[in-house]
């Protein structure tokens, strides 16, 4: 089978005249990391991978042990759809290994491999389909607000949608590579985007979404203009979230579904949801993993604050999207809090991870919060035992760093790394004077 | 004069045809052939394409004498044995005697062009069977089984390795409703990590890339599965 992959490849390189070969991979914060080879170079890269030095890789090496092996994942081989007709480029995922060829630690695509191969050898393949927000912006200047292109709001089909042209663009580009999309449109904010993409087992949505984030801001800077998934840009209107739809199957059924259950959900699936719940806030550091995340994680804004679940209700974590024509092979579970700046390796790890721990230890599903929870009184929640998401980096950080699941999950190495390196950045932001605070306490102090 | 579907690695035959002659233009049209109408051995030289000729087609039925001519310059030119047909009217067969080293096949003019088409498929495939690219073609989809390369419309695929094995089966059996199990176990041999689900999942990245114009081709079965292009009895 491999071989056949590798000869594939190879031969795909000569017959479209392929003069570079960049081989992706990603750091602990996901950011996406590429160098290139010629074609010439290949067939030795698919064989035995490129030695590169780790050490200047965020979260990758220590400086001793720098030294790490990128071997290409023959399967995730695409031409770019922007090279030029004469000098075509391809681009293939990259698993990062030691150099004695067991998987590096510190790669999170290969944590991610191991979450799925362990959902595996239980029967279960793990699906998402995630829906990115994001906003268009004229090109930043230091210091600026942001300009967005237009005023268009939710569904706006107008003159206001100058953005239009730049989404169908990308669309195009998308599914040139191999990522079809379910629906686009204009998003409440002014210049907001939303894309949503059409599920895939976890692992290649992880890379999906990384040639997603890619393709966007490449479409966009071709136009003059900027694209950024920072979570909220702008003060006072709704930020860039990146809802996850997550089902699990066993070989051809949804394990999520049930047809005697009043919510069409099986154990399986409210145990999965009872783990993500009850872990919640120990992977919000890894599903929002900056400091303007948590301005997005606020009420009034469409985004969720609380740890609930409900079927109809937009501002719980969990919300149980009721599937047309009540299909089985639609059920599904929609998780809010994720922001599409997070490290999508990591981030679908994680639930993963917390969704099988309810699963193996049959946790039990809490009831449904179908109130309008931003309305109701913190301690009237607090009564119902509905407690909040960590409301900043800082908080979220504390809570994984006491969390068994979260560093089972990440392993060691990148959870101490993680660690280390939210903890500057808070110490980084929690130092700066804010125009918040000059503003208040200038004149008045 | 090149015509025919244009499928890139399928070879070109040389035409010799005197006035030319619509119905042979035509049949070879709709076999999908690429063809060029030449007037002279020397010009069979001179536009040869970089491959070579896959083979030759010479009416005698109109100008005999010319006819005979290419057909002998071609074979001095051409050592290996260009496979060649000859189109002779009723009252030409005798001049078949006697010049047996001129051609391999011939065919009786004016001609069934289904009997043509056989005549020219099967001369092509006993000399050449072994060595010319395979090719699977569907309408304005062709892929070129050596190479691993896949095109529409002439404009070239660009298909993961999976994406590539599932299009090429489906393709190879045109109008027949294949269920999702039967494709996972046939092409991907073995029992898949994500289950009949990555059936779904590369029917959708295959139509995706297919582009809007063409993503009918791959049709969903309700409740069935899948099937490429039209049935064959149905439509």
């Amino acid at each position: 089978m491999l071989d056949q992959h590798r000869e594939y490849v190879l031969r795909t390189v000569e017959e479209r005249g392929v003069r570079l070969v960049r081989l992706w991979f990603t750091d602990v914060l996901g950011n996406l990391k590429s160098f290139a080879i010629s074609p010439a170079e290949l067939e030795n890269a698919l064989q035995d991978g490129m030695t590169f030095d780790g050490s200047s890789i965020d979260g990758f090496s220590r400086v001793q042990e720098s030294d790490v092996l990128a071997i290409p994942d023959p399967n995730t081989f695409e031409i770019l759809p922007w090279g030029g007709k004469d000098a075509a480029e391809a681009r293939v995922f990259c698993d990062i290994h030691r150099l004695d060829g067991s998987p590096f630690e510190g790669d999170p695509r290969q944590v991610l491999r191991r979450h799925m191969k362990a959902a595996h050898e239980q029967g279960f393949t793990f699906y998402v389909a995630p829906d990115i927000e994001f906003f268009y912006f004229e090109t930043p200047e230091a210091g600026k607000v942001p300009v967005p292109l237009d005023n268009g709001g939710y569904f706006d089909l107008t003159t206001n949608d100058a953005t239009g042209d730049l989404r169908k663009q990308t669309i195009r580009k998308l599914e040139q590579m191999g990522i079809p999309v379910e629906y686009s449109f204009h998003e409440d904010s002014p210049s907001q985007q939303e894309i949503d993409l059409r599920h895939t087992d976890a692992l290649t949505m992880a890379d999906s979404v990384m040639t997603f984030r890619l393709i966007v801001k490449e479409v966009a800077a071709s136009q003059g203009v900027y694209a950024t998934f920072m979570p909220k840009p702008l003060e006072g209107v709704q930020g860039s979230g990146m809802h996850v739809h997550l089902s699990m199957f066993q070989g051809d059924t949804n394990a999520f579904y049930s047809e005697d259950d009043p919510y069409n959900l099986s154990p399986i699936a409210k145990s999965f949801m009872a783990g993500l719940l009850r872990h919640a806030a120990e992977i919000t550091a890894i599903t929002n993993q900056t400091v303007n995340s948590y301005k997005r994680l606020v009420p009034g804004f469409e985004a969720p604050v609380h740890i609930s679940w409900a079927r109809n209700n937009r501002s719980g974590l969990i919300r149980v999207p009721v599937p047309k024509r009540a299909n089985p092979l639609a059920t599904r579970i929609e998780y809010r809090s994720p922001d599409p700046a997070c490290n999508p390796y990591l981030a679908f790890s994680l639930m993963l991870a917390a969704g099988m721990r309810g699963i193996e230890q049959g946790y039990e599903l809490p009831d449904e919060a179908d109130a309008n929870l931003f309305e109701i009184g913190d301690d009237v929640l607090a009564k119902l035992g509905i407690e909040q998401l960590p409301q900043s980096l800082s908080d979220a950080l504390r809570v994984m760093e006491r969390s068994e699941l979260a560093r089972e999950a990440l392993g060691e190495h990148i959870f101490e790394w993680f660690l280390r390196n939210k903890r500057d950045e808070w110490r980084g932001y929690k130092t700066h004077v804010s125009n918040f605070e000059l503003d208040r306490y200038l004149r008045s102090l | 004069m090149a015509r025919g579907a244009e499928v890139p690695g399928l070879g070109m035959l040389a035409v010799f045809s005197d006035p030319l002659s619509p119905e042979l233009a035509r049949t070879l049209d709709l076999g999908g052939y690429r063809w060029k109408a030449l007037a002279s051995a020397d010009e069979a030289s001179d536009a040869e394409p970089g491959a070579g000729w896959s083979g030759a087609v010479v009416d005698c039925s109109g100008d005999s004498e010319s006819g005979w001519a290419f057909a002998r310059a071609l074979r001095k030119r051409d050592s290996v044995g260009l496979p060649l047909l000859v189109l002779v009217s009723g009252a030409q067969l005798s001049d078949l005697a006697l010049r047996d080293e001129l051609f391999d096949d011939f065919c009786l003019s004016p001609f069934h062009p289904a009997e043509l088409e056989s005549r020219v498929r099967h001369l092509l495939w006993r000399i050449d069977g072994g060595t010319r690219p395979e090719m699977v073609e569907y309408a304005e989809l062709g892929l070129n089984l050596e190479t691993y390369q896949a095109y529409i419309s002439g404009r070239p695929l660009d298909l993961t390795y999976m994406e590539y094995e599932l299009l090429k089966f489906l393709a190879q059996n045109p109008g027949k409703v294949f269920t999702r199990e039967i494709l996972l176990s046939r092409v991907w041999g073995y029992e898949y990590y994500g289950g009949a689900r990555t059936v779904d999942v590369h029917i959708r990245r295959l139509r995706a890339k297919l582009g809007e114009e063409h993503a009918g081709l791959i049709q969903t079965v309700r409740s069935v599965g899948y099937r490429f292009g039209q049935s064959r009895w149905g439509h």
